[in-house]
């Protein structure tokens, strides 16, 4: 595990963007940056970041940049790929180019989830990072796939009607993983060294990687700014969001399981899950910490450890 | 950076990398900012990486046994607070914006 003081002091990244203080996907980028091993190549999803990264007549990036739709983001990075193969065949240019695809939950889950199916079933060799903020957050908190259960946000408001968001997240990992690729990971800005590695490894694969990491999003969950690194964190100690690598269809937890934390815990710092502590709200809460304690459960029993 | 109609590139493409970087978003600070105390600070860096904002800097300028020292960039800083959240050994205080530091 590489030590932060070790890491590229080169800033890939560049500051005076617009993302709000305590942007989590704003870290979550620049960290991802710092893993970068040579010429690289970003195409970024609608979202958060593409929007406040690049306000004309500014840009935040030092590499090449391409903006794609939601819906399209591996599209284009796969045909990307392809030009910089012909490139090479006819002897424009030579070496390796590493093309990292960035959407948000929104861009992943939802709305280019196809794309990224195909991308990832033609083998093509470019990274994807899902920065996960568990809604639509450029256009206002919407609900998206990777709202969790219970959660309140525009269009699922937590009121006498609906509790939050009804239904879970999506197990976007396994979906990635069901496609046979070589090397599928979550993480978390939390756990930065372990992501930082995480995209590395996803880098130097040969062939498609996915890398879904948990962005916390002050504006949307409500949170204080100063907590983003301390939910990202608490997220996976309460075990809502484990961490783990799937290589090679074999899963292996990157944290030693451990007791988990109490989800109230996690809850208590954020507005989006506030009205869950309120006593008429207590089945709601129970069945989500069933919920969460099955999921870890099964991860763990998929990596093959031991229920602590 | 104001450009007229005849000036502006074709599709938007920018041609000047990381360009943002001269836009101020200092001044979105509204109450307080961080400031590091170069004593306590043990330069593990954990600060300079989880700055959303890239605003706590790496210079390098000796500081007792050390060979770094970690500086606020107050032009680009959101006052966030993450650093001093995240501070393992409390180095980093938010401090009131009015205050005057060297």
């Amino acid at each position: 595990m590489v030590a932060p003081k070790d890491l590229p002091l080169q800033e890939l990244y560049a500051p005076g963007h617009r993302l709000c203080a305590g942007c989590g996907p704003s870290i979550s980028v620049r960290m991802a940056l710092k893993a970068a091993r040579g010429p690289t190549v970003v195409v970024n999803s609608t979202g958060c970041v593409e929007v406040s990264t690049t306000i004309f007549p500014y840009t935040a990036w030092r590499i090449p940049w391409v903006h794609a739709l939601f819906e399209n983001t591996p599209a284009v990075a796969s045909g990307l790929e392809y030009a910089y193969e012909a490139l090479e065949k006819r002897g424009a240019r030579k070496g390796k180019v590493d093309i990292i695809a960035l959407g948000g939950d929104g861009g992943t889950f939802d709305i280019g989830i196809q794309a990224l199916s195909g991308m990832l079933e033609r083998g093509h060799d470019i990274v994807y990072i899902c920065y996960d903020n568990e809604a639509y957050m450029n256009t206002g908190i919407q609900r998206s796939g990777a709202t969790p259960r219970g959660a309140a946000t525009t269009t699922s408001p937590a009121g006498k009607v609906i509790p939050g968001k009804r239904g879970g997240k999506k197990d976007l990992a396994a979906i990635c993983a069901g496609h046979g690729i070589k090397y599928t990971a979550t993480a978390s800005i939390g756990f930065f060294t372990d992501y930082i590695d995480k995209v590395r490894k996803a880098i130097e694969v040969d062939g498609p990687a996915v890398v879904h990491v948990l962005a916390p999003c002050p504006l949307g969950w409500r949170s204080s700014p100063a907590d983003t690194i301390k939910l990202a964190k608490m997220a996976v100690q309460t075990g809502i969001f484990p961490i783990y690598e799937v290589v090679d269809g074999k899963y292996r937890m990157s944290l030693k399981p451990g007791k988990l934390l109490p989800v109230e815990e996690y809850f208590k710092l954020q507005g989006r899950f506030s009205h869950l502590l309120r006593p008429e709200f207590k089945e709601e809460l129970e069945e989500i910490n069933r919920e969460i304690e099955g999921n870890y459960r099964r991860i763990l029993g998929l990596a093959g450890e031991q229920v602590a | 950076m104001k450009l007229g109609w005849r000036e502006m590139p074709i599709a938007g493409v920018m041609f000047q990398p990381g360009s943002s970087a001269e836009y101020k978003t200092g001044d979105w600070r509204i109450e307080k900012k961080p400031l590091i105390d170069q004593e306590r600070c043990i330069r593990c860096m954990i600060c300079w990486l989880i700055c959303p904002d890239v605003a706590i800097e790496r210079v390098q300028k000796p500081y007792k046994n050390y060979q770094e020292s970690l500086k606020e960039d107050y032009y680009h800083c959101k006052g966030c607070g993450i650093c001093a959240a995240e501070c393992p050994v409390d180095a980093i205080e938010m401090v009131e914006e009015s205050r005057v530091v060297p």
